[in-house]
């Protein structure tokens, strides 16, 4: 499953980056989304995917009986998840805004500051 | 009381700018009771010194890393403080008058002062860090000083080439001290004196000879990085006669006296400092006869005298060590009063050139006395200081048995040019046809007189009676230099010998010189050939490729578009990873494609589908769509692999993500095709490179376990330490609150930066509605 998954991680990678590598600012931000995702899918994978064993404590014990998914990725995972979505509100209203100022949506035609 | 006299001068240097607010240039006299001061508690030394001791003190600094503030008081470092602390009164006096009503005499005041302070803890330090540290600061005071007239283009750039020159050797020198450490083992300079056999068998005794050799060239100014002395000379003048005459520029001279008993003594010490010695006192008398301006002449002389000190130290017998001392102090006193006197001319007459100024005898009868006696010591005349010390310079090279000959010559070839340049300076000015002058000069006040008249007069007192020097301080300082006792006998008069012989000719062709001094100059600046020589045209090359190289760099790397700052970024880390992996890890990672269920399958077929057509499509909902049938389909794989609080929050997210840009999206333009086709196909690529250093990445990590993993830990102690049956939000909310804590904060912070946005836009259109 693992290696399965591997290769969905590296298309969305690609995917990702070929997006963020257009001139035009809406597919950079398509880029950033799939970029989060991939990452997400990374680190999941990496942690090893167990099927039907989620991270609970049963009532009445101590301990999680036998082997169950490794919590600590889905801790990361979660808390990723929350800031990629704080970051994509942000950069999605202040794309908005700067397409009100300057009309444009071609990068090239807003880098005159960066100079 | 060590730790008080360093730092006293930094003290009072932060008080400068406010006391000379406050007193005007009278403030000099009261700055020189500082130096005045240092000079009388180490004149306390001399007797106990001269009798051999030497005093040690120890200052805890960094203790862990063996850096210690430790000073070392012994002959050498006691001549050098007595001349740093007796110069420094009289130039402090000086400048009050100088550089009186000066717009920025504070200033001024603050630098010397600070100079002063680390000039006196390079000379006494013993730790070979707190050595380098002060030594540093002196390049950083001097620039500061060079630069001081910072509207003038021509200071600017004469204090940069001085800063980057003796900076840049100092990067050698701190490789130099450093492993001069390693080999010796220890930092302390008394420990180091001691273990000259074991640095000097040692295979980096090559390398740390000549790391330390650069520093010190580059500080005292040795050929072929001679160049930035002279233009060091567009600071004020008192700064000139004390900075890049009496001081720092032997800083350098310092440096190899005071490691000469650990590394000198070798053939490669005598040859290297001998030749580059002799060179540059070859070079520097040469230039001061072709060249006609007051400092300039003064200027090269000083590399004169210093290539001479770096020769006399590679010669390394006891008769040049003598010599090397004598020669320091001689030169001390009378450069220091020449300076004065030509800052004096210029301060009076408005000119800057030997050229424009004559006869000025009749108005300043007081500077002609005393610029007169300081000439006579620097041209070796009997019975000056400056004779003796000349007398043993010839003598000890006569006895130098390695490249003896070569040397001698130069020695007499440039002791010949140096009693023209010493004529150019005590004759020309005061004796001839007056010229006419700018300002009418008279003799200046006290304050401007003082110190070339006290150190004049210096330089015939110890002629006349030797002994005092020899037994205050130059039998210590040159027995600290050889590391043994050196007999040390100075007297005006040898006898009829080589020595006397070679003054007399240096002294008739030397005048023979100056008669014809103009047609010499002449013939010598005619000689464009000369200025090519030395390091200033590689300096400037240097410095110019440097600009250019920087201007391209930031072309290529700062040229204002994302996506090439993307696809530097993500080549160097395609690079970076591919590599590691290649060379690393070369067997090709396991691929198990069991246990693959049908739900799963479909899952991902329809995420990677989902995804390659969010890239290709051309409408917006399409986009749109798809992104969130990749996101839901994210979700469903959390699920069904054991994280249901992921796929739920995934869940949510993605359908706010898909709210989001459907209300944004649709108030910006429709896609556009910008790039051309060759670039979207380069692109791919690269996309498609990374993405598959990715799934190799990934492929490995999957097997690799180079650490135990900690969520053992959280697995065992949720519910008995944090009683909570949710690993997940356990970890969450207790066992990493302050991370959960720092991602509301963020997440708060977008909420407001996003609400601003809105808000601000709401404003501008009010603003626009008025009229």
């Amino acid at each position: 499953m693992e290696s399965l998954m591997a290769i969905v991680v590296g298309i969305l990678y690609a995917t990702a980056l070929y997006m963020m590598l257009r001139r035009s600012i809406i597919k950079l931000v398509i880029g950033l989304i799939l970029l989060s995702n991939a990452a997400n899918l990374l680190i999941f994978t990496a942690g090893g995917m167990t099927p039907a064993a989620p991270p609970l404590v049963p009532e009445g014990m101590l301990q999680p009986e036998g082997l169950v998914a490794d919590p600590l990725t889905q801790a990361l995972i979660l808390t990723a998840i929350v800031i990629s979505f704080g970051v994509l509100a942000f950069a999605v209203v202040l794309i908005h805004r700067a397409y009100e100022v300057v009309k444009q949506d071609d990068m090239d035609m807003m880098k005159d500051t960066d100079r | 009381m060590m730790l008080t006299a360093v730092f006293a001068g930094f003290v009072l240097a932060a008080l400068a700018p406010w006391l000379t607010a406050r007193l005007g240039g009278r403030v000099g006299w009261l700055f020189a009771l500082l130096p005045a001061a240092i000079f009388v508690w180490l004149a306390g030394y001399i007797p106990a010194i001269a009798a051999g001791e030497s005093f040690y003190y120890h200052y805890p600094w960094i203790p862990g890393l063996d850096i210690n503030l430790t000073f070392l008081l012994d002959g050498l470092s006691l001549l050098f403080g007595l001349l740093i602390s007796g110069i420094g009164t009289f130039i402090m006096i000086y400048a009050g008058k100088y550089l009186d009503g000066h717009q920025y005499q504070g200033r001024f005041f603050l630098f010397l002062l600070a100079f002063m302070a680390s000039m006196l803890g390079l000379v006494l330090s013993s730790n070979l860090i707190a050595l380098f540290v002060f030594w540093e600061l002196t390049s950083i005071t001097s620039y500061m000083l060079i630069g001081f007239n910072h509207e003038d283009e021509k200071s600017r750039k004469s204090a940069q080439q001085g800063l980057y020159v003796t900076v840049g050797g100092g990067l050698a020198l701190m490789t130099g001290l450093v492993t001069l450490a390693m080999v010796g083992g220890s930092y302390e300079l008394v420990e180091l004196l001691g273990s000259s056999e074991v640095v000097q068998e040692h295979a980096l005794y090559l390398p740390i000879l000549l790391l330390i050799l650069l520093g010190t060239f580059t500080k005292s100014a040795q050929v072929p990085f001679h160049f930035w002395l002279p233009n060091a000379m567009a600071a004020p003048t008192p700064v000139s006669a004390y900075l890049h005459s009496a001081t720092m520029v032997k800083a350098g001279v310092y440096l190899m006296a005071r490691l000469h008993p650990t590394l000198g003594g070798t053939d490669t010490w005598m040859i290297v400092l001998g030749l580059f010695g002799a060179a540059t006192m070859f070079t520097g008398s040469l230039m001061a006869i072709r060249s006609s301006g007051l400092k300039s002449v003064l200027a090269y002389s000083t590399v004169m005298a210093l290539g001479t000190l770096t020769m006399l130290l590679g010669v390394g017998t006891p008769t040049a060590i003598a010599a090397a001392v004598t020669f320091l102090l001689a030169h001390s006193l009378y450069k220091g009063a020449l300076f004065m006197t030509a800052g004096n001319i210029t301060h009076e007459t408005g000119h800057k050139d030997f050229r424009d100024v004559g006869g000025l005898r009749r108005e300043m009868p007081v500077s002609t006395l005393f610029g007169g006696l300081a000439a006579l010591s620097l041209a070796g005349i009997l019975p000056f200081f400056g004779f003796i010390g000349k007398e043993l310079m010839f003598e000890a090279v006569l006895e130098a048995n390695t490249i003896g000959t070569l040397i001698t010559l130069l020695a007499l070839a440039s002791g010949i040019m140096t009693v023209a340049a010493a004529a150019i300076v005590g004759l020309r000015p005061w004796f001839g046809v007056r010229k006419p002058t700018k300002h009418t000069p008279h003799d200046p006040p006290l304050a401007q007189l003082l110190g070339p008249g006290v150190l004049a007069s210096l330089g015939l007192l110890l002629g006349l009676l030797p002994f005092i020097a020899e037994r205050s301080v130059l039998s210590a300082a040159a027995l600290a230099i050889a590391g043994e006792p050196v007999e040390l006998k100075l007297s005006l008069w040898h006898g009829f010998n080589l020595p006397l012989l070679m003054s007399a000719i240096s002294l008739l062709v030397g005048l023979t010189i100056y008669w014809k001094w103009d047609t010499v100059r002449e013939l010598l600046q005619a000689r464009r050939f000369i200025d090519t020589l030395g390091a200033e045209r590689g300096y400037d090359a240097i410095m110019r490729a440097l600009v250019v190289v920087s201007e391209w760099q930031t072309r290529v790397l700062q040229n204002g578009h994302l996506r090439y700052y993307i696809l530097t970024t993500v080549m160097t880390l395609f690079a970076l990873l591919a590599y590691t992996i290649l060379t690393r890890y070369p067997v090709w990672p396991g691929v198990d494609f069991s246990g693959i269920e049908l739900q799963h399958l479909v899952i991902a077929v329809l995420i990677v589908l989902a995804a390659l057509v969010a890239v290709s499509t051309h409408s917006r909902l399409g986009a749109v769509a798809t992104l969130g049938a990749v996101g839901f389909g994210v979700a469903l794989m959390y699920v069904m692999f054991s994280a249901p609080d992921v796929g739920i929050t995934q869940v949510l997210v993605e359908t706010l993500t898909v709210i989001l840009l459907v209300l944004v999206l649709f108030r910006l333009p429709g896609f556009l095709d910008l790039t051309e086709h060759s670039t979207r196909l380069r692109d791919a690529i690269v996309a498609v490179l990374m993405g598959g250093v990715f799934t190799l990445l990934l492929l490995m990590a999957i097997d690799v376990q180079f650490f135990p993993s900690i969520s053992e830990y959280f697995i065992e102690h949720s519910y008995p330490s944090a009683h909570g049956r949710n690993i997940v939000n356990v970890i969450l909310v207790d066992f990493r609150t302050l991370d959960t804590l720092g991602e509301i904060f963020v997440l708060a912070l977008a909420a407001v930066g996003v609400y601003a946005m809105i808000k601000l836009r709401a404003e501008d259109r009010k603003e626009g509605d008025r009229p």
